[in-house]
């Protein structure tokens, strides 16, 4: 591992940036999928049979993770950027921990909930 | 034992020789009391390698010009001990990263300065030779703000260090962006917010992710990190208040 | 400019957060008896509320998502300046379009 890069900083950075590009490609196919409600509530049940599927039910959860991570590490850098108190430590290092552990609990309860 | 105690007596020192298309070349030299990295590559020049190229000059950690990339990690070469950064007796040593190569441990620093340039570098004062001396109130926050960067000695060892500048060479980086900070908060500086404009230009403090590195490398522990973040926060607040 | 895009996708994400938080609730929430057409839409039909928070979220992420896009394709990869910013402003229509046609439909 690059010394450079074998810091919790760059673990969330790479983590902010990877979940938003999956985000990113995944969102078109989102809206198109709700867009078939036009036809009302049988155009989205055409799509929505397959989330019946185990493989797309693994898909759901990844995004739900995929989401979560991108908004905790995003709320990270907003702090990071944003906000100064007394005893600021600069790069928040410590944050990053428990922004993992906050989306892998959104991640769990979805699990729970779609069992 | 035995393993123990000949790594202790040679150090294994692979060195870079030649331009980008260069290599590591291996080198022994004796492990002593008290070696920093840069007593490390004289010996190698004076007594095994005369054509090695390397840049240095107080060997006492002012002047900033022995900065090569050592295991790794950027760094002052006389103000490290061998010591602190052997893994098993061996030594990696090339140049700075993010800079063109010129020979063996010497890098191009020409793109580093003109970042310096670019984040509007130059100062401007107000008066002339026939005003009495700006009083700068040593308390005020602008001050202080401008303080805790001012020691900067560019030997660009943040540049070397900071993934955004490997990423996109287009980008200004933590030093050009830390003096940027300290003009901003210089109230004798004519055209502060034209310093702002450049520092938050095209590769500017917009740019930065706060990944640290600048911060975590810089050898006189000063904070460019911390002042890009104030550059951020002046495109939201305004140009700092003097209070 | 830099700085416009630097502040115009800070100030997204300041909006997104919240948006965020209340949609993956909602997931949550939702998904607990598996997905059905008519479930999703007897929540939303008819609903001012949902169609501002959806339309307010469209309109952020058509702002939030393009600009990070730009700055990632500029730091890995080597397409020229010009064609990044067409394909951003490509991702910024898809977004607006699909997105605000999304919630047309859901509302």
């Amino acid at each position: 591992m690059n010394p450079l890069r074998n810091h919790k900083s760059y673990l969330a950075a790479i983590g902010h940036r990877v979940s938003g590009i999956a985000l990113a490609l995944f969102l078109p196919f989102h809206f198109l999928l709700l867009g078939s409600a036009l036809d009302g509530a049988q155009g989205l049940d055409r799509f929505l049979v397959y989330t019946d599927l185990t493989p797309v039910k693994v898909a759901e959860w990844g995004l739900v993770m995929m989401l979560s991570v991108h908004l905790f590490f995003g709320i990270r850098v907003l702090f990071l950027e944003f906000t100064r108190w007394p005893g600021h430590v600069n790069d928040l290092a410590g944050w990053v921990v428990p922004c993992c552990i906050a989306a892998l609990f959104v991640g769990t309860v979805f699990v729970i909930q779609v069992l | 034992m035995n393993k123990i105690k000949r790594e202790t007596q040679e150090l294994t020192v692979r060195v870079w020789r030649g331009k980008e298309d260069g290599k590591l070349v291996t080198y022994q030299v004796m492990s002593r009391e008290n070696q920093t990295i840069l007593d490390i590559i004289t010996e190698i020049q004076r007594f095994q390698e005369p054509g090695l190229a390397y840049r240095f000059a107080c060997r006492v950690g002012v002047c900033g010009s022995c900065a090569m990339t050592v295991n790794g990690r950027p760094r002052w070469t006389c103000r490290t001990h061998v010591k602190k950064v052997s893994h098993e007796g061996v030594l990696t040593i090339e140049p700075l990263r993010n800079l063109p190569r010129i020979k063996d441990l010497v890098c191009d620093l020409a793109p580093f300065i003109d970042t310096w340039q670019r984040a509007g570098a130059p100062f401007s004062g107000t008066k002339t030779r026939n005003d009495a001396p700006a009083l700068v109130d040593p308390e005020s926050s602008t001050r202080r703000a401008a303080e805790a960067g001012l020691q900067c000695i560019n030997c660009a060892v943040c540049y070397s260090a900071c993934d955004v500048v490997s990423w996109n060479r287009n980008y200004i980086g933590p030093a050009g962006l830390n003096r940027a900070w300290t003009l901003i908060n210089d109230i004798r500086h004519s055209d502060r917010k034209q310093t702002f404009d450049q520092a938050f230009g095209d590769g500017g403090c917009g740019s930065c992710h706060s990944h640290g590195n600048c911060t975590r490398h810089c050898p006189i522990e000063l904070n460019p990190s911390e002042s890009i973040a104030g550059l951020k926060r002046v495109a939201f607040k305004g140009l700092p208040k003097d209070v | 400019m830099e700085r416009t895009l630097f502040l115009a996708q800070r100030i997204s994400a300041i909006i997104l957060g919240p948006l965020v938080l209340v949609h993956l609730g909602l997931i949550l929430f939702a998904v607990r008896n598996g997905l059905s057409g008519a479930e999703i839409l007897s929540r939303t039909q008819g609903s001012i509320s949902w169609s501002v928070f959806y339309g307010l979220f469209v309109l952020s992420v058509t702002v939030h998502a393009p600009i990070g896009l730009r700055n990632i394709l500029q730091e890995w990869s080597r397409i020229s300046p010009l064609t990044i910013n067409i394909v951003a402003l490509l991702f910024a229509l898809i977004f607006l379009l699909l997105g605000l046609r999304a919630v047309a439909a859901i509302v």
